[in-house]
């Protein structure tokens, strides 16, 4: 799955770490491995890499907190 | 004429549970009454605003008509076929939904600390609201506008005085839904939990360490003056006691606002998390009057960083981060009132959080070259308390008065 390794070598990259990848449900803000400046961050480089545009106002933690969940809203965004 | 004050007394339940228990009835029976709701939030509304209070019930009025139209008009424009969705558009929108509120807010600064006319108590939370509205109208996950529901999350009459701050599009779904029986006592439950435990922080914590303990340490720092800045160990409990004062009675208003919302099937969010149990600054702006700080995070924080980065005006990261936040707790700060102190207490929170970020940087970069365990949790909570404790003695102006009069 395309979407799934782009998705998450961002993640590692912005995150600085590889704990997305062997984990697919860490919560992300829980952890504290991403924060509101990184999340900004994934949400641009979400839409240079993969085109899916999505406004800050979109951006409900609670539905965007895991690797899984991300990688299933993008894909849901991208169908659309 | 009778005025009464949101929560002010036990009595305010009395008479405001009593007024709504026909509604809770028929929500027992599954079904609802939007129209006896509202009359009730109408009446409860119009005593806060009514006799000695009635230029700011003028006030209010005035200012409904005025952010209805630029709401109605903005999403509109947003609306229409092929909006052209321009950012002047956008921005003059906001400014003109701020502008009533900026004017409050520096009147005293100008006419002599005289308050503004057009002012009146719970401008601030309507304000966020409406331009959430305008902002969620603009990335277009508003799409139309209904004017009652439009009103009734404006003006829901629980939370009109303080918040807490909701969201269009999440009050929008409570307001739609029926519960059944089942969901319905259960919400109820909760509210009930959540009105006791608000008596108890708000009646009981609130006023002992406010109204009992908070003016006898602060006679007793105004007395010790004349040391080194003044400093002296009744100038400590002051910063304490007035922290703690601080929590108990806000989150017990909130506990108030939430539950008599649930009463009347809204959820609306939450506004403390155990705040005292943060490690860091960031873990405690996420517990701590939380609508407010996902408010200023979201609409202005991320909004900044979202527009500086895509422009590709600054390159550093770190650079716009700490910009980022000299500018959201300066804003924070300014909505306070423009003090000495308040507008200190936002530099001072903006600093802990550029510190508190380069030190996670160095923290990851040196990976395992610090434990974590229990004690250093320890630690970091306390040394957390204490930074926001000092804080909130700032906040509080007490040192205005210590150091100025």
């Amino acid at each position: 799955m395309a979407v799934k390794d782009t998705v998450l070598d961002i993640l590692s990259d912005l995150t600085g770490s590889d704990e997305v990848k062997e984990n697919l449900d860490t919560d992300l803000f829980k952890s504290g491995l991403l924060d509101s400046m990184g999340t900004v961050q994934l949400l641009l480089e979400l839409q240079s890499q993969l085109g899916v545009n999505v406004p800050v106002s979109e951006f409900d933690r609670t539905q965007w907190d895991t690797p899984n969940k991300i990688i299933a809203k993008v894909e849901q965004m991208q169908q659309q | 004429m009778i005025n009464l004050q949101p929560y002010e007394n036990p009595g305010y339940f009395v008479l405001l549970v009593v007024a709504l228990l026909p509604a809770i009835i028929i929500r027992l029976n599954g079904r609802r009454s939007h129209w006896y709701e509202t009359l009730v939030s109408f009446v409860f509304l119009f005593l806060m605003f009514d006799g000695r209070k009635w230029t700011q019930g003028v006030a209010l009025i005035g200012y409904t008509i005025w952010q209805f139209a630029i709401v109605a008009l903005y999403l509109r424009y947003r609306t229409k076929k092929d909006s052209p969705n321009k950012f002047s558009v956008f921005f003059w929108s906001v400014v003109l939904a701020i502008a009533p509120l900026t004017v409050v807010k520096f009147t005293p600064l100008f006419d002599h600390g005289r308050s503004s006319i057009v002012g009146f108590l719970g401008i601030s939370y309507l304000t966020f609201k409406t331009v959430g509205m305008i902002m969620e109208t603009r990335d277009g996950f508003i799409k139309d506008f209904h004017p009652v529901k439009f009103l009734q999350f404006l003006l829901f009459m629980p939370t009109i005085s303080s918040g807490p701050i909701d969201r269009y599009r999440r009050f929008e779904k409570d307001y739609d839904r029926t519960l059944d029986r089942e969901q319905y006592l259960d919400l109820f439950g909760k509210g009930i939990d959540r009105l006791f435990l608000g008596f108890f922080y708000k009646f009981i914590l609130g006023y002992g360490f406010g109204t009992m303990l908070l003016p006898n340490l602060q006679r007793q720092a105004m007395q010790a003056r004349g040391g080194f800045l003044d400093f002296s160990w009744p100038l400590i409990g002051v910063m304490y006691c007035y922290s703690m004062y601080l929590f108990f009675d806000f989150a017990g208003y909130s506990l108030f606002a939430i539950g008599i919302s649930n009463l009347m099937g809204v959820e609306t969010p939450k506004n403390f998390n155990y705040p005292w149990i943060s490690h860091n600054i960031k873990d405690f702006w996420n517990r701590w009057h939380m609508t407010l700080s996902f408010w200023f995070r979201d609409y202005i924080y991320m909004r900044f960083v979202f527009f500086i980065m895509k422009h590709k005006w600054i390159k550093s990261r770190v650079t716009i981060a700490n910009l980022g936040y000299l500018l959201l707790f300066l804003i924070m700060g300014i909505w306070h009132g423009e003090t000495w102190y308040y507008i200190t207490y936002g530099i001072f929170h903006a600093t802990v959080m550029i510190c508190t970020d380069a030190w996670i940087r160095w923290k990851k970069k040196h990976e395992g070259l610090l434990p974590h365990n229990w004690f250093t949790h320890a630690v970091a909570i306390l040394l957390t308390f204490n930074t926001i404790c000092f804080s909130f003695l700032i906040f509080s102006g007490f040192l205005d008065r210590l150091w100025f009069h």
